[in-house]
């Protein structure tokens, strides 16, 4: 009885123990059960209530206090009915009077102290994934049910229970498993079903003969008045595997949501002129060559096209790494993805759609992403080791039964099952997801999302890291750097003149003499030159702030603006990028791995060299082409290495998808974003050091878990295969592995 | 050995409640947001005057 006892609390720990474990996985990573299910909630809703539902990515939410302000601070926003804050997702859910935008939200927030991110919520609900998740949970539900009333009855058979009562036990015990593991069976019976008829012995071959051998076979024996019956086997199985694959399913879902539906930066519609003059607006798509199309100051330009009115500059940074605006007028030809700074333009489309250079970018990513070689995961090579030993063995048990008794079928397949069940793929599957929920958990609270679960493989592989400079190590925003050379009175009069603009340039000037305490001079006759800079009067002197060509300074390396007063020799205000936080630890920290670092950039010689002395990186490339961005990273690869690329411009994209593992930011391109397999929700780079450490641990981790499953099974298989393993110590076995292999994964720092 | 008649059923019974509180659970949604709802509780906010949506 003492042993009937021990092996009861035993069973208790294990249920209680998992469930403690699924609790601190649903709190470690986002639930994706739970991904679509507002949606869906509120498009029920808004069947009655016609409203607005914006999604915002918070990525530094993380407290009670941050909760209450968040929502807070959105009611206080006109028209806003609702928000809630989900913190598990880090997102918050708002719902709005129909016409209210997200733009002046995030700067609410913003004003606050808390980022936020735009996400698309037409994507959100659209997708099925919480309704597999729900799916999945229902089954271990069910399994977990059926798992602990069957083990509370089999404890009475092994203490003992006889004839009878024993044959009692076991039809409850089978009444309970058969509709059990038919209903939660099912993910495993399909894709088993799936790969057989494509000729392949996946995981789940195994698994689904296990758990349907070890049924009917115990379903014979109990009909047979037998001794032996693996239904506590047969649903523990299930249990521990669904509970596996819950995890795993988990960790694709929340990297799928978030990352791929930040809506923010792409041009989706664009302004096109009509024969008459009148605009209308059309999808991005509709453009054809020859149309003229009008592009707003702030504009993201959306196709191909020549200049046919109006001067600018325009912000070319995204597409080539260039930190300096280039300047527009009529004839220039200008690409897709570049951001119109000062003037409005009118655009004859050149090319669109599939013609674009943005979309021959998007060759280059697809020949860059097949010249990349596919990644065989940990799991998927012990998985291809597995399955054909596991069935060997027990076909062997089979034939070598057969064999010794003479012909007892019923002998032999008791014992080849008996293998089946002991070999336990239960800790193989829950080996690989268990370290990767954890670890992409904790990645998560640090601000990086992981979008593919063989992303932390190849992360801890890493030995090179290659960054981009502009919107990466620095934050593409310029400071300027000089100002202490000007005079009071320069300084004033610069200010006034930055202060009629909308450029980055003067914003930034104008923003940073407020901040010394300047006040502008007052001017006369303000007014911008559209391409060329601001020009104003102060009595009967014309002052002068912009371009160098326009004032008759000469133009330097570096990012400049230039002020002439009167006729007073010319003064430029040089500008710095400031560097993204972290950007210096980050860098450190890599150095400190031994890792290589290299700095690639589109920009001119000048400032990438001076970042590169700044931040000590002594391998450095200037006015990079994005293909050959992404031959550098091929070249390193040839010579055996395993590149991290680090980037966010349309030029990134291609050596982003060739790379080992790419990260970009979360105010990357869409296209960026895309070919990247991690993205870095916040401002700090620090992380993507500490994203390394812990995948360089993750496969440590998931390495152990293989070897202790391994261990269960050297010490088990033997017992199997000369016949006996008794129903307890299969399920000794099973969950005694699964539960250190769970363990082991939550030792994650 | 009578005993069993009852007891078997009745743990049966009691276990089948607890699944059908784990299926309304999951489909009210309560496991949506573990991590916020671990911390509302902190928050005194709504203390007094239940939030109202």
């Amino acid at each position: 009885m003492s042993l009937s006892s021990a092996i009861e609390t035993g069973t208790q720990t294990v249920n209680g123990s998992q469930a403690a474990q699924m609790d601190e996985h649903v709190s470690a990573s986002a639930c994706p059960a739970c991904l679509a299910a507002p949606s869906a909630e509120d498009l029920a809703k808004s069947g009655d209530i016609k409203g607005a539902r914006i999604m915002l990515s918070l990525p530094t939410a993380h407290c009670a206090v941050c909760i209450s302000d968040v929502e807070r601070e959105l009611h206080k926003q006109p028209g806003v009915r609702s928000a809630r804050v989900n913190l598990t997702l880090k997102r918050v859910s708002v719902d709005a009077e129909p016409g209210v935008e997200p733009t002046p939200l995030i700067e609410a927030l913003d004003r606050i102290g808390y980022e936020a991110h735009e996400l698309d919520a037409g994507m959100l609900s659209a997708t099925e994934t919480d309704k597999r998740g729900r799916d999945l949970l229902m089954r271990i539900g069910v399994s977990g049910f059926a798992m602990m009333n069957i083990m509370l009855l089999s404890i009475a058979v092994w203490s003992g229970a006889e004839s009878a009562t024993r044959d009692l036990f076991h039809w409850i015990s089978a009444a309970i498993a058969i509709p059990t593991v038919i209903f939660a069976g099912q993910p495993f019976f399909s894709s088993a079903w799936a790969s057989l008829r494509g000729g392949r012995l996946g995981m789940d071959v195994p698994i689904s003969l296990a758990i349907i051998l070890a049924s009917a076979i115990s379903l014979y024996e109990t009909s047979q008045s037998g001794h032996h019956a693996y239904f506590d086997a047969a649903v523990m199985l299930t249990f521990f595997l669904l509970v596996g694959r819950y995890l795993d399913y988990r960790t694709r879902a929340v990297a799928r949501s978030a990352a791929e539906e930040l809506a923010a930066l792409e041009v989706p519609r664009a302004t096109r002129l009509r024969e008459d003059g009148s605009e209308e607006t059309v999808p991005v798509g509709d453009l054809k060559p020859g149309e003229i199309i009008r592009v707003r100051p702030g504009g993201r330009i959306p196709a191909d096209g020549a200049v046919i009115e109006g001067n600018s500059e325009t912000d070319r940074s995204l597409l080539t790494g260039e930190s300096l605006p280039v300047f527009a007028g009529p004839g220039s030809i200008l690409s897709a993805g570049e951001v119109n700074l000062t003037g409005p333009l009118l655009l004859r489309v050149t090319a669109a759609g599939k013609d674009s250079s943005l979309h021959r970018m998007a060759d280059l990513v697809a020949a860059a992403e097949s010249a990349k070689t596919r990644y065989t995961s940990l799991a998927e090579r012990a998985a291809r080791a597995y399955s054909p030993i596991v069935h060997l063995l027990s076909f062997t048990a089979f034939g070598t039964w057969l064999w010794l008794t003479g012909g007892d079928v019923r002998h032999a397949i008791n014992i080849s099952a008996a293998v089946l069940i002991i070999t336990c793929p239960c800790a193989l599957g829950l080996a690989v997801p268990a370290v990767v929920t954890a670890a992409s958990g904790r990645l998560f609270r640090k601000g990086l999302l992981i979008k593919d679960g063989t992303a932390l493989e190849r992360l801890a592989e890493v030995d090179t890291v290659v960054f981009d400079k502009t919107g990466t190590l620095t934050m593409g925003a310029p400071t300027p750097e000089n100002l202490d050379d000007l005079s009071q009175e320069e300084l004033a009069v610069a200010a006034a003149l930055a202060g009629a603009s909308s450029h980055p340039l003067a914003r930034a000037l104008f923003e940073a003499a407020g901040a010394m305490g300047v006040a502008p001079t007052p001017l006369d006759d303000l007014r911008e030159v559209p391409g060329y800079g601001i020009e104003g009067r102060l009595g009967d002197q014309v002052l002068r702030l912009g371009r160098a060509d326009w004032i008759g300074a000469e133009a330097g390396n570096a990012t400049a603006t230039h002020l002439r007063i009167g006729e007073a020799a010319p003064r430029s205000i040089r500008f710095v990028d400031s560097l993204r936080p972290g950007a210096e630890e980050a860098i450190t920290a890599f150095k400190a791995t031994g890792a290589e670092v290299w700095l690639v950039s589109g920009d001119v010689e000048g400032a990438v060299s001076d970042l590169a002395a700044r931040l000590g990186i002594s391998h450095w490339r200037a006015g990079a082409l994005p293909h050959e961005k992404a031959e550098l990273v091929g070249e390193l690869t040839g010579q055996g290495r395993h590149v991290l690329m680090v980037g966010d411009g349309l030029n990134d994209t291609a050596a982003l998808a060739r790379a080992h593992v790419s990260v970009s930011p979360a105010s990357a391109l869409d296209a960026a974003r895309t070919a990247s397999d991690i993205v870095l929700l916040g401002q700090d780079l620090a992380p993507v050091s500490d994203a390394t450490r812990i995948a360089t641990q993750a496969r440590r981790r998931i390495k152990q878990n293989f070897a202790i499953s391994i261990l269960y099974n050297i010490v088990a298989v033997p017992i199997a295969l000369i016949g006996l393993a008794t129903p307890l110590a299969a399920a000794l076995a099973m969950s005694a592995s699964s539960i250190t292999v769970s363990l082991n994964s939550l030792r994650l720092k | 050995m009578e005993t069993l008649t009852f007891l078997i059923p009745i743990s049966l019974f009691l276990g089948g409640v607890g699944l059908v509180a784990f299926f309304w659970a999951l489909r009210s949604r309560q496991f949506e947001d573990p991590k916020g709802d671990a911390e509302r509780i902190l928050s005194d906010e709504f203390d007094d005057h239940p939030r109202q949506d």
